[in-house]
């Protein structure tokens, strides 16, 4: 929790950081080196994986199907283990938004955003005013009293991102939250995703398949290559944040994606 | 843009629902027609006329095939009415007989759902525990009960205690097998959403599991409870001694060779457990029904 706060953490301070992780200062908030993951039949879904994500760092990770990216995110989080290789949290308040908003049907969107303020046994008061600050943020106010099923995708994502905002996680892991919705709410969602970033200053660990999404939100591309995956290209991403809507179509935007996409299509 | 919820429970339900308990169905009743305006077909003409070819083949079978020294298995629908339903002082046995039946019914279905509950939710605990119970479970379902009359009136004499005692026996399996099936389709994604972090047995049973298997909980409930009239009927056939149930009656009226009370206590039995069937897809919709679509046909 305190690792977010340290200096480094600026965003201006990344780039330099970014050609290996390992030659920044300040601890790492997220750290694998030489991590392996074989499942019991015999899948190899990662090998010789090395990564750092410091402080305040946006890092997304693009790669093809199947390489491993989720397992990296299960292994961080404690769902999974690696087989081999360390793994090093700096903190035990870490977000994880699943792919899938996961929210339970029979809660409306106010006690869906609670869920984690009472698993982990935060007291009422401050769980009533984390929970409205939380769906402030993401734009739901409004809607708590909706189930579930009466939401969009997009709010439904939201709803899972206020989840995991409650608790204020000092690192956060996002596992394609946007990969099923339309091209304007994923848009809008990065633009607010970026937003909560800047306002929060969380160390994310973000997977998607697309590699505009990566360059806009990220201060780092890493490109997996494929199964077994491990980390074939990492690029620093050098725009400012906050950064606006219309750097998507700005010609050093669309250069970088290119370069990301050749790495992705490039064999070794 | 859809906005049903996948999950697990959802998707599999039917399929699992159907191989755990012997009846089978949707896990509640649709809530919405697809063909609206066919309301009135679908649910008053179309059963209506099931009734009347149903009364129809009544009469042919009791005045056509039946002689008169025969009518008395199948008297004549109008004769039923007339001597089950319209005498005063039968009628007035038939009720205190149902209001007996009802409170075996109500007691047992009771017992059932809190053993079949706990019983499901100990073995949603440990694969041990599932293992050595659900044989037995499914045992307990099987055996005759007129092999246990000697051995529970020895120790529950013949009376209420041990009408109760049947019904239960008859009554709490659908209970066991749907809760167990509720409680272990529960999305995986939601259980590693928890196991984030790291409740306790009791809280992930509580905020998870519990509300996420009251859908199939319910339809076990809604079989429990037309298995549950069956159970106090059969109770009663079989322990007499107290106050007589309907199940009493029709003992004594099938020795008796009253065809028409016969007929009329048996369709009285019938609407008990019509209604508590109804009652429990109400309360289903009542509950659950907020949160949960079943599957459109
Ligand atoms: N529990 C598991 N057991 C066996 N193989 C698995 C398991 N989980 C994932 N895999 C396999 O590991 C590989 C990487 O999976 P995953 O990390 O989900 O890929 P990605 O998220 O990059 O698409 C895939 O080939 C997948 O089939
Ligand atoms: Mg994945």
């Amino acid at each position: 929790m305190t690792i977010a706060d340290t200096t480094t953490a600026a965003a201006d301070t990344t780039a330099d950081t970014a050609a290996g992780g390992a030659t920044g200062t300040g601890a790492p908030a997220l750290h694998f080196a030489g991590v392996r993951k074989r499942f019991r039949d015999g899948t190899v879904a990662l090998t010789d994986t090395d990564l750092t994500i410091r402080p305040g760092e946006f890092v997304s990770i693009v790669g093809p199907s199947g390489c491993g990216k989720s397992t990296l995110l299960r292994i961080a989080s404690g769902l999974d283990e690696a087989t081999d290789g360390t793994v090093e949290v700096a903190s035990t308040n870490v977000g994880y938004v699943f792919q899938d908003a996961t929210l339970l049907p029979w809660r409306n969107v106010r006690d869906n955003v609670r869920l984690f303020a009472e698993l982990e046994h935060l007291d009422s008061a401050e769980r009533g005013r984390r929970v409205a600050d939380a769906i402030s943020l993401v734009g739901l106010t409004g809607f708590e009293k909706h189930l579930p099923h009466e939401l969009s995708g997009g709010m439904r994502m939201r709803t899972s991102l206020a989840r995991s905002l409650v608790l204020d996680p000092s690192i956060f892991l996002f596992d394609e939250p946007f990969g099923a919705l339309d091209e304007i709410t994923r848009e809008r969602l990065n633009d607010e995703l970026l937003r909560m970033f800047i306002l929060r200053r969380f160390a994310a660990l973000f997977i998607t398949h697309s590699v505009a999404e990566a360059v806009f939100l990220s201060t780092r591309v890493v490109v997996m290559s494929g199964r077994p995956g491990r980390v074939k290209a990492d690029l620093a991403v050098p725009f400012d944040y906050p950064r606006s809507p219309q750097l998507r179509y700005s010609a050093e935007f669309a250069a970088l994606c290119g370069e990301v996409s050749q790495h992705l299509r490039s064999e070794s | 843009m859809s906005v049903t919820v996948p999950s697990a429970a959802e998707t599999d339900e039917a399929g699992k629902v159907a191989a755990t308990t012997p009846v089978t169905g949707a896990a509640l009743p649709r809530t919405r027609s697809r063909w609206r305006g066919a309301g009135l077909v679908s649910f008053v003409l179309l059963p209506g006329a099931v009734f009347a070819v149903f009364i129809g083949v009544w009469y042919a079978v009791s005045d056509g095939v039946l002689n008169d020294q025969q009518r008395f298995m199948l008297p004549p629908p109008h004769e039923v009415v007339r001597i089950g339903f319209l005498d005063w002082s039968n009628f007035k046995t038939m009720m205190s007989a149902l209001r007996l039946t009802c409170e075996v019914t109500f007691s047992g279905l009771a017992i059932s759902i809190v053993i079949g509950v706990a019983v499901a939710v100990a073995m949603s605990q440990a694969r041990w525990i599932e293992n050595s119970l659900y044989p037995w479970a499914v045992v307990i379902q099987t055996v005759p009960i007129l092999a246990l009359t000697p051995v529970l009136s020895f120790f529950f004499g013949f009376a209420l205690t041990s009408r109760i005692i049947v019904c239960v026996i008859i009554a709490f399996f659908p209970i066991v097998s749907n809760t167990l099936f509720g409680l272990q389709s529960v999305d995986r994604g939601m259980h590693e959403l928890f196991s984030l972090h790291h409740p306790s047995r009791l809280t992930r049973l509580w905020k998870l599991q519990l509300p996420a298997a009251l859908p199939s909980m319910f339809t076990g409930f809604r079989n429990a409870a037309g298995l549950s009239v069956i159970g106090a009927i059969v109770g009663e056939f079989f322990f007499k001694q107290g106050e007589p149930g309907l199940g009493t009656n029709l003992s004594v009226f099938t020795s008796r060779l009253e065809g028409e009370r016969l007929w009329a206590t048996t369709l009285t039995a019938s609407l008990l457990g019509v209604a508590v069937f109804v009652f429990f897809g109400w309360l289903a919709r009542r509950v659950v029904g907020r949160w949960y679509q079943p599957k459109r046909g």
